[in-house]
């Protein structure tokens, strides 16, 4: 700045202050994200193995012996996809229905709200309600309890997110299609979908992302098992239990498998970050811009 | 706001009722799927009631045995003997939050604000996927990072230092020599939350129209003047919001407070001190919780005071942000 000194005043100072401390800030966030990476991989990666994630658990593997957490992978799959596919099914057409049929009415932001505050709820009281209702009705741990609960954990991340980018549809698109005779139906299954798929895709990636990292709400309700559950009823093992198990584990071998385990996991929430990021891109051509 | 009264009116009130027999089968299609639709946006309000319901039914046997004021005041957690003091849990739950959020809330403003009123628009590309991947990262990662990272910091980094420079504070008083503790689990929390607490401020820095501002620089303001003077008191509500938001995130997060917050039912008076948050007790006993005479109903009454907690500060601040991105600027 080509000021004079005596313009410098303590205004100025503060100025370059705050904007410091900002700098500073930004890099702690940034760097926090940097450090947890960094842990993950330089901790994780030297037990990784083509074991890890192509064995199920052999006798004596939680005693350091051989084996993988093959059953964990597996399941966290069939999990978080069909607590993702349970969640599709009543978001898609609650995001369609807030935008198309109710816009902005009150009876919209009052759908909103709930949303809102269910994605507050912390996953542990769904684990806990999951686990209520499975005492009410008799039912043990199993794949489908997870799956069920895992659905009313990513239902609001969800339809929340579709919500908001099905929301900044252009409205010159449904009105052409309204003017040529669509009915809103139409208008939503064949114009609103189609063009906000990207948005869409990236919505039920995050929630996927979610449903596969959550510990607490599989906790109570998908139990663990060293098989590859082999039908609905079944209880089921989940990586983010797999990292919890054997870090509490006395025998450091398991321990240090532990910190593989999350490094698996921190590496399919990533490709799922990125891949949602890619694919969206990908969709973007399709959509009339 | 107001609601259409016209002939395209959508409300299905009025137009679902009696669909004409004439009706072509694309209108009754449309007519089907708006009910139907309709129908399923009934799920997410029913369904906050439904989970506060089953819990309260799940934890009425030791509601109705004791005085709500036994349990949430009562600090002796004896299960085998019948007792169940939840107050060192609900004590350990604030503190783990509140330092939390004293570590998270000044960055995170600071960064929203930097993100809002400062940066290129290069740079805030180049912070939405980091703010992403933070919020994408699982809990349990967290845990594991706090476990390696943040509790080893804690012993050898931050008790030192305490013990030699904070010492005369009762709450930095170092009392046990593990690294296990509050502070561990409130600098995991802090992380853990900074993502949320960001993209809601920025979204409410936002929400404040650029008149606002010039109008500040043309009268020979700096920048910070700017937002000192101009922005911040307009945004201020909504940052409490977000903070609050932040809390009761804090309030609820499970596995990874679980892992390195020492889980001492104690009632902790420094920052050392090991606690053992509610979320904590519940996940940490449930395997075992259907073997003793009302631990169930004790664990499951734990949830329901975590989600009646955590129903309020999200109501609240969500109808605050609400307000605040809706506000007329005259």
């Amino acid at each position: 700045m080509g000021m004079k000194k005596n313009r410098l005043e303590r205004r100025h100072l503060m100025e370059a202050f705050m904007k410091a401390l900002m700098y500073i800030s930004f890099v702690i966030v940034a760097g926090a994200l940097g450090l947890i990476l960094w842990t993950i991989i330089s901790r994780g990666l030297p037990s990784l193995t083509w074991d890890m994630v192509s064995q199920v658990p052999k006798g004596g593997y939680y005693m350091g012996k051989e084996g993988g957490i093959l059953n964990a992978i597996i399941g966290s799959l069939y999990l978080a996809a069909g607590g993702t596919l349970l969640a599709i099914l009543l978001s898609l057409p609650i995001a369609l229905y807030l935008k198309t049929y109710l816009g902005q009415s009150k009876w919209g932001e009052y759908v909103r709200l709930s949303l809102d505050v269910l994605w507050g709820i912390p996953s542990i009281v769904y684990g806990a309600f999951g686990f209520a209702l499975m005492i009410a009705f008799g039912m043990r741990a199993s794949l489908l309890a997870g799956i069920l609960v895992l659905a009313l954990v990513e239902l609001p991340i969800m339809t929340r997110a579709m919500d908001e980018v099905i929301r900044r549809m252009p409205a010159d698109l449904e009105h052409a299609a309204l003017a040529l005779g669509s009915t809103k139906f139409e208008v939503a299954l064949n114009v609103v979908t189609r063009q906000m798929l990207p948005g869409i895709v990236t919505a039920i990636l995050l929630a996927f992302g979610r449903g596969i990292g959550d510990a607490a709400s599989v906790l109570f309700t998908a139990g663990y098992t060293d098989r590859i559950p082999t039908s609905l009823m079944r209880p089921t093992a989940s990586l983010p239990l797999a990292v919890f198990f054997q870090l509490g584990s006395p025998y450091p071998e398991v321990r240090e498998r532990g910190y593989a385990a999350a490094l698996i996991l921190t590496i399919i929430v990533l490709a799922v970050s990125f891949g949602a990021r890619w694919l969206s891109g990908r969709l973007n051509k399709y959509t009339i811009k | 706001m107001s609601e259409s009264t016209s002939i395209f009116s959508s409300n299905p009130k009025t137009e679902g009722r009696s669909p004409r027999p004439s009706a072509a089968p694309r209108t009754r299609r449309d007519q089907a799927a708006r009910r139907l639709f309709f129908i399923m946006t009934l799920l997410p309000i029913i369904l906050i009631g439904i989970v506060a319901f089953a819990l309260l039914v799940r934890a009425w046997p030791i509601l109705s045995v004791y005085p709500l004021s036994d349990l949430l005041g009562g600090t002796v957690w004896k299960p085998n003997d019948g007792i169940f003091g939840f107050q060192p849990f609900i004590i350990g739950t604030i503190w783990v939050t509140i330092v939390g959020l004293l570590l998270a809330v000044p960055p995170c403003i600071l960064v929203s604000i930097y993100l809002a009123e400062y940066a290129h628009a290069r740079t805030r590309t180049l912070a939405k996927p980091v703010l992403d991947l933070l919020a994408a990262i699982p809990p349990v990662v967290y845990g594991v990072w706090g476990l390696l990272a943040i509790v080893p910091f804690v012993d050898d980094v931050a008790a030192p230092f305490a013990e030699r420079w904070l010492g005369f504070i009762p709450i930095f008083e170092v009392t046990q020599p593990t690294g296990f503790g509050i502070l561990a689990g409130g600098i995991v929390l802090a992380v853990m939350i900074a993502p949320l607490i960001v993209s809601v401020t920025f979204e409410v820095f936002l929400t404040v129209p650029h008149d606002l501002r010039h109008a500040s620089l043309a009268m020979g303001a700096t920048k910070w003047q700017t937002i000192r003077n101009i922005v911040l008191p307009q945004v201020l509500p909504g940052i409490i919001a977000a903070v609050v938001l932040g809390a009761s995130r804090a309030f609820g997060e499970t596995i990874a407070v679980l892992m390195v917050v020492g889980n001492v039912a104690n009632i902790p008076t420094s920052v050392f001190d090991t606690a053992y948050p509610l979320p904590a007790l519940i996940a940490n006993n449930y395997g075992e919780m259907m073997s003793i005479p009302l631990y169930d109903a004790a664990l499951l009454g734990a949830a329901l005071v975590l989600l009646v907690v955590i129903l309020i500060f999200n109501i609240l601040s969500t109808l605050v942000l609400r307000r605040v991105a809706r506000r007329k600027w005259a």
